[in-house]
């Protein structure tokens, strides 16, 4: 095969889906298809959708099955290449010259004055941001999540990382990562991200579960819960997905939800229990509001 | 980007069984199995996906890698390749099955990649035509004709000019220098004063050698503030969308990170990408293809719910200056644009109602739609001419 993938361990989508459900991560065909492909073909994976639909998680199974670490890159406006890429620790080269300088050691001439000098932008000073930790890290998962929220700026440099996997730090010289890490990247689509960078990604639409994966979910995260709670919890999320609301809840919110009922001893979800845990999975007061007003018990009906 | 770059060559789907054939990698002849994937990337390309030659090497690449045996792989091998954002998606099922179930290329109708940004609204039985509207604009108090001939083109209304005098507004428009607001960055900048800058502040010592100097000191830069522009095209404001989309592209140009347009009507476009062209012509010709309801009724608030559910919420309304151009004619129902331009206002730093009747002598915000969405507009302007699009352009400064 001519496709430098990089470290990929699993024969087909299926085996790593089996591999994700074993760290707890119930995938689709879809997300284990293109996660596999990103894999094969060592392509940035490019997920959107929802807020809460298990994106960011989907990246942390992925370092698990893969045995390696997962090195997350959280992005925010004005976050530039000394954030993301490395640094210079310079209050330790500076404590590293005047040490140097406290001890005499610079009394020998020219050749002691360029090995200090050498020594000032060595390995020991060099801080390595999460890309740069990525690249060095043999099979590691980088997560660069939220990429909307960065300057366009800052796609534009993540652009030339992507497609080079190396760095160039002037002092040293090029870095470039032995086996190139499989890359995530998360957006929440407040703004557009530029098309030439989703051209070099797998582009995947991440959607809610369906309800007999969510139940899965549910008990597979939530062992301590019953079936019937789980599945109660599932089919009412379900329906406030449908409802029209302002902020649909996510599967993190479902996770909450029957977190927040079996603590307080919910076997079943009855009218009484969800009025006390509305707030675990609703987040806006019309949300609440509307859901109340048509009437808590059409959440129950399975 | 290394499977585009070695593409040409890589591209060998052989299997022992045969379920999938393409080019085999010397020699390159073309089988039918390729041909027929090629062939797909063509058809969604033909209808408006983002398909090039890279992603469809792309595609053929991952169609190699999972030995595609059935179409659940082909399916996701193609989706996640060849789509782009979520719009695309129902346009990539629709081809999908067409294409595969035997359908030939022209039983799909070939669309404009820009029409994907419309989202479209159920229909309903009290929709409203053209002529529909312009009886209400009949309904509309009697406007006291002002225009003589001394009065210059700055300030006559836009609606009622000639064919030439439109054509030396939109001259004129062309030429408005927009101040847009700002906002305070997170990205901080070196100044005279301020908080201590410690990384350049150690970057100086480390030059000195060591020695202690002046402190760096830095600042919070500024920031083009976000202005959202939604102007209704619908029949009632016809005569004033082409100038009002002319100052559409101007602050597009202006500020094209910054600057998000939408029109409404019975539907909602996106038209930022459109306007985004040089030249103003060419840019209003593109956006009139991407409104499909030009010049139809009016659903204020369902439109303006299909904005905040899909842009606003997700982040383009935050702290964003939102305009809208509206005559407030609601057809639908006043509750729901009440409750919308509210969440609208909660959203957005400030919102502009802009309404050309409001230049009118006797104008009285009297419409429905108006007093829904007045107690929660934070500013409500003129602009119907070129002097109230240039004072507009101050509300919009400050606001």
């Amino acid at each position: 095969m001519g496709h430098s993938g990089g470290v990929n361990p699993f024969a087909d989508p299926d085996s790593l889906a089996r591999a994700l459900e074993s760290t707890g991560y119930l995938p689709d065909a879809g997300i284990a298809t293109v996660a596999y492909l990103a894999q094969a073909l060592g392509r940035p994976l490019f997920l959107e959708g929802e807020a809460g639909v298990g994106k960011t998680s989907l990246a942390a199974a992925l370092a698990e099955i893969r045995g390696s670490e997962l090195i997350r890159l959280q992005c925010y406006e004005g976050i530039d290449a000394s954030q993301a890429l490395y640094d210079w620790d310079f209050p330790r080269q500076v404590l590293h010259l005047r040490a140097v300088e406290a001890v005499g050691g610079l009394t020998g001439g020219d050749a002691d004055l360029a090995a200090v000098e050498q020594a000032l932008y060595s390995e020991r000073f060099l801080l390595a941001r999460p890309i740069l930790a990525a690249l060095r890290t043999p099979g590691a998962v980088l997560l660069i999540d939220e990429i909307d929220r960065a300057d366009d700026e800052f796609e534009a440099f993540l652009l030339e990382v992507l497609s080079e996997f190396a760095v160039t730090v002037p002092e040293l010289g090029r870095i470039a990562a032995a086996t190139p890490p499989l890359v995530v990247l998360t957006s929440n689509r407040t703004r557009e991200v530029h098309d030439a960078l989703k051209r070099r990604c797998l582009y995947h639409w991440v959607e809610h579960p369906s309800l007999e994966r969510e139940v899965a979910i549910l008990k597979r995260r939530l062992p301590e819960i019953t079936e019937a709670l789980a599945r109660e919890v599932a089919s009412a999320v379900g329906k406030l997905r449908e409802a029209d609301l302002l902020k649909p809840p996510g599967v993190s919110e479902s996770l909450d939800w029957a977190r927040a009922l079996n603590a307080l001893g919910a076997a079943h979800l009855d009218t009484g229990a969800v009025a006390l845990t509305l707030g675990a999975v609703l987040k806006y007061r019309e949300d609440t509001a509307r859901v109340e007003s048509a009437g808590l018990e059409k959440l129950l009906a399975l | 980007m290394r499977i585009a770059g070695g593409a040409a060559s890589d591209i060998g789907v052989n299997h022992a069984d045969g379920r999938a054939r393409g080019v085999d990698g010397a020699g390159g002849a073309v089988r039918d199995a390729t041909g027929v994937f090629v062939g797909f990337a063509r058809t969604l390309a033909a209808a408006g996906l983002p398909v090039g030659p890279g992603r469809t090497a792309a595609f053929l690449a991952a169609i190699h890698a999972l030995e595609a045996a059935n179409p659940r792989d082909v399916y996701w091998a193609g989706r996640c390749t060849m789509a782009a954002e979520p719009d695309d998606l129902p346009v990539y099922d629709a081809v999908f099955a067409a294409y595969f179930s035997g359908r030939t290329r022209n039983s799909l109708r070939p669309r404009q990649r820009t029409l994907q940004t419309t989202v479209p609204l159920p229909a309903r039985d009290d929709e409203t035509t053209p002529d529909a509207d312009a009886a209400d604009q009949q309904d509309s108090p009697i406007v006291r004709a002002r225009a003589t001939e001394k009065e210059s083109l700055q300030h006559r209304d836009m609606a009622r000019l000639t064919a030439e005098e439109r054509a030396e507004l939109a001259a004129m428009i062309a030429l408005l220098r927009p101040g847009l607001p700002t906002r305070r960055s997170r990205r901080r900048h070196a100044a005279n004063q301020g908080a201590i800058d410690r990384r350049r502040t150690m970057r100086a010592m480390l030059v000195a050698g060591g020695e202690p100097g002046r402190p760096a000191h830095q600042r919070a830069g500024r920031r083009p503030r976000r202005v959202v522009l939604l102007v209704d095209v619908s029949g009632s404001m016809a005569q004033y969308a082409d100038p009002l989309l002319r100052f559409a592209h101007v602050l597009i140009r202006h500020r094209p990170w910054a600057t998000e347009a939408f029109t409404i009507g019975t539907r909602l476009s996106r038209v930022t990408r459109a306007l985004a062209q040089r030249d103003p012509d060419t840019a209003l010709r593109a956006a009139n293809d991407v409104i499909p309801d030009f010049s139809g009724g009016t659903r204020l608030g369902e439109v303006l719910k299909a904005f905040n559910d899909r842009w606003g919420q997700r982040g383009t309304a935050h702290g964003a200056v939102v305009v809208i151009f509206s005559d407030g004619w609601e057809r639908g129902s006043c509750d729901l644009l009440a409750e919308q331009v509210a969440r609208l206002q909660r959203l957005a730093r400030s919102v502009v109602w802009v309404n050309p009747h409001k230049g009118r002598d006797g104008y009285l915000p009297v419409q429905a739609g108006i007093v829904a969405a007045l107690p929660y507009v934070d500013h409500f302007v003129a602009g119907h001419s070129l002097a109230t699009l240039e004072e507009l352009l101050e509300v919009i400064r400050g606001a």
